[in-house]
């Protein structure tokens, strides 16, 4: 009989990824719902992190451990987490939406027959019953989810989606070492790194006015950039913005840009998927303009308005610099 | 060298969306569809590929009849052929069952690459090449921003969080799924929507086995996200009016001016 959860811990040289410790918070939530007990997976034999994730309240810590684990690479680590699965039996497996996930844990998910319910936002365990709440149409819907058929489930959760601080710590979980097989290693990692020192840290600006595709041109970032000039602020972009080199990728903002907090967040024609939305979630004023009413930046905005930013701007940088003067 | 690139169609990204009767999905009567955006830049990698190598890019696409317009895009932008699988509904059997029909469809074609987009922007399930990769028995590597095959071998580079990268060396074959922003897309040359006319788009209908590997996942219901926060709608369709509130707003209310 499948039974309990397994909660995948990503780290990479010995540091955890925070986000592995929001899985640890699900798994538990989980756990307490569906009267299950959670045991974490460290791949790798690292003694450090295997305390570290044995401090949570937890059935056991699993390490598993081979040689070929020491540096991430897709098939090692589906390898490795197969065999992990198989041994366990699990009714759930439950991982952090991270890139390094995304990378393998559909390889393993395959092995099983299935993909996974992935990037989940919310979850709600009634008895056997659960639903899983994913993002669509770039955030523009959400959608309950149910799994079928046999276990186990393989779930991925998007950052944020539960808090870290709220994983329940415990009396030390024992840690138990799992041998596994590795099979052939066909990619060779080099050592990651950062592009060139980035130029601007916008991490401490105070007021930042960022603009997505809904500025249509680059000759139209003039218009925005007067409005940060009006505002003391630096101008930001979403993705698309940067993909098509208008302003440096320095200036991006979101899970693969910058993450930002500022005391001012405008955002002009930027819809709202949630690898932006990570990026500047918790800025203390969040101010949206968007024609569409749906656009899902106007979930988390604290003033909106709905209607073309063409007009908005201009009035807008007019009547700022009137209050300021 | 010859390169498949999956490519996806999905609504429009300005489009109002609706949730459909059955709040299941949406409704698609008055929607109109476009290339799902990594898709466009994978196959954007795969022109400049066949460019450098030389080579075929073959272009496949599974869904019902109106995905055509992606598949002649594709075309008309240098594709050289393409698989169109056809099916109604098959949009919606879940990320396995997808990377299977599609896996199934270009097995015999025996590709040196396989490019697909990271992240469809319907589903956005983020998986499906990594999925078919298995199925094919390919090595991989996911939101891929670089591509060098200058020398003998593949290097790709990968994207990872916060603005960190990662050079993997590959072996080939393999499949690569693409992240926006890897290149400038180009426009269709009216050259190349005439030669278009005359290449090849074979229909075909999805493995059997493939179509009924079964969901493992079903919606129950689509709904419009909850708000997180009251948001001040400010001007009340008056753009101008809205613009001078807000001002009064941040200076007054929130103190940010
Ligand atoms: C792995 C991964 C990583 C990613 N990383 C990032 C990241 O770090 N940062 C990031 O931003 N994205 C990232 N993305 C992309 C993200 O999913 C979205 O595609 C992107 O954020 C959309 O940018 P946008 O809002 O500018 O464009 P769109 O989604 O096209 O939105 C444009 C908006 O402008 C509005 N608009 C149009 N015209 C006007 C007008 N005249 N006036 C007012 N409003 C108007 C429209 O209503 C629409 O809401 C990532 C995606 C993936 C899969
Ligand atoms: N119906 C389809 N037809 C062709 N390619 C697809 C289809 N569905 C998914 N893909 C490919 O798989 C990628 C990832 O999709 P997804 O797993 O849904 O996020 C897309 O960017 C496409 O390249």
């Amino acid at each position: 009989m499948p039974n309990g959860i397994l909660v995948f811990i990503e780290h990479r040289q010995g540091a955890i990824n925070k986000t592995s410790f929001e899985a640890v918070a699900a798994a538990q939530a989980l756990g307490a719902g569906a009267g299950q007990d959670v045991s974490a997976v460290v791949l790798g034999a690292d003694a450090g992190v295997a305390r570290e994730v044995a401090a949570y309240k937890l059935a056991r810590v699993i390490s598993a451990e081979n040689p070929k684990l020491a540096d991430y690479t897709s098939d090692a680590y589906a390898d490795a987490m197969e065999r992990v699965v198989r041994a366990r039996d699990p009714q759930y497996v439950l991982l952090p939406h991270t890139y390094l996930v995304r990378d393998y844990a559909p390889k393993l998910a395959a092995r099983f027959g299935k993909g996974l319910v992935s990037d989940c936002i919310r979850m709600k365990a009634e008895g056997p019953m659960v639903t899983f709440t994913r993002r669509l149409f770039l955030g523009k819907m959400d959608a309950d989810v149910v799994a079928k058929g046999e276990p186990p489930v393989f779930a991925t959760f998007q950052s944020g989606a539960y808090r870290a601080d709220q994983a329940e710590r415990g009396e030390g979980a024992q840690v138990e070492s799992l041998p596994v097989e590795v099979g052939e290693v066909r990619m060779q990692p080099e050592a990651p790194f950062q592009e060139v020192k980035q130029a601007v840290d916008l991490s401490k600006a105070d007021v930042i006015v960022a603009i997505g595709r809904g500025i249509k041109s680059q000759e139209n970032i003039a218009l925005a950039q007067k409005l940060a000039d009006a505002l003391g602020g630096d101008i930001a972009a979403s993705r698309p913005i940067c993909d098509a080199g208008w302003l440096p990728i320095d200036r991006q903002i979101g899970s693969s840009g910058q993450t930002v907090a500022p005391k001012l967040y405008v955002a002009l024609g930027i819809s709202g998927a949630i690898q932006h939305l990570v990026g500047m979630k918790n800025s203390s004023t969040i101010v949206a303009v968007n024609k569409d009413p749906e656009a899902p930046i106007f979930d988390i905005a604290d003033y909106g308005i709905v209607g073309d930013l063409f007009e908005v701007v201009p009035v807008l940088t007019e009547e700022i610099k009137k209050l300021k003067s | 060298m010859k390169i498949v690139v999956l490519m996806k169609q999905v609504p429009n990204r300005d489009a109002i969306l609706r949730v459909n009767r059955e709040e299941k999905w949406i409704e698609e009567g008055d929607l109109s569809f476009e290339v799902s955006e990594s898709d466009g830049y994978a196959l954007e990698e795969a022109l400049r590929l066949k460019e450098k190598k030389g080579g075929e890019v073959v272009v496949c696409s599974l869904g019902p009849q109106r995905v055509k317009s992606v598949i002649k895009d594709a075309l008309a932008r240098g594709a050289d052929r393409a698989i169109h699988i056809l099916g109604d509904n098959l949009e919606h059997v879940g990320p396995f069952a997808t990377a299977k029909i599609l896996a199934e469809a270009i097995r015999e074609e025996q590709a040196d690459l396989v490019l697909t987009g990271l992240q469809s922007d319907d589903y956005g399930y983020g998986q499906t090449g990594v999925i078919a990769a298995e199925l094919l028995g390919l090595p991989h590597a996911t939101i891929v921003i670089e591509v060098d095959y200058s020398g003998e071998q593949l290097r790709v580079k990968r994207e990872l969080e916060s603005g960190w990268y990662q050079w993997y060396t590959m072996r080939t074959p393999c499949l690569l799924t693409i992240q926006s922003g890897i290149s400038q897309i180009r426009y269709a040359t009216l050259k190349g929507i005439m030669a278009a006319k005359k290449k090849e788009i074979r229909e075909v209908q999805p493995a059997a086995d493939a179509a009924a590997a079964g969901e493992f996942q079903t919606v129950t219901r689509i709904y419009l996200p909850l708000k997180q926060k009251q948001t001040q709608f400010l001007g009340d369709g008056d753009a101008k009016r809205g613009a001078a509130q807000l001002a009064e707003k941040l200076r007054n209310e929130a103190r940010v001016i």
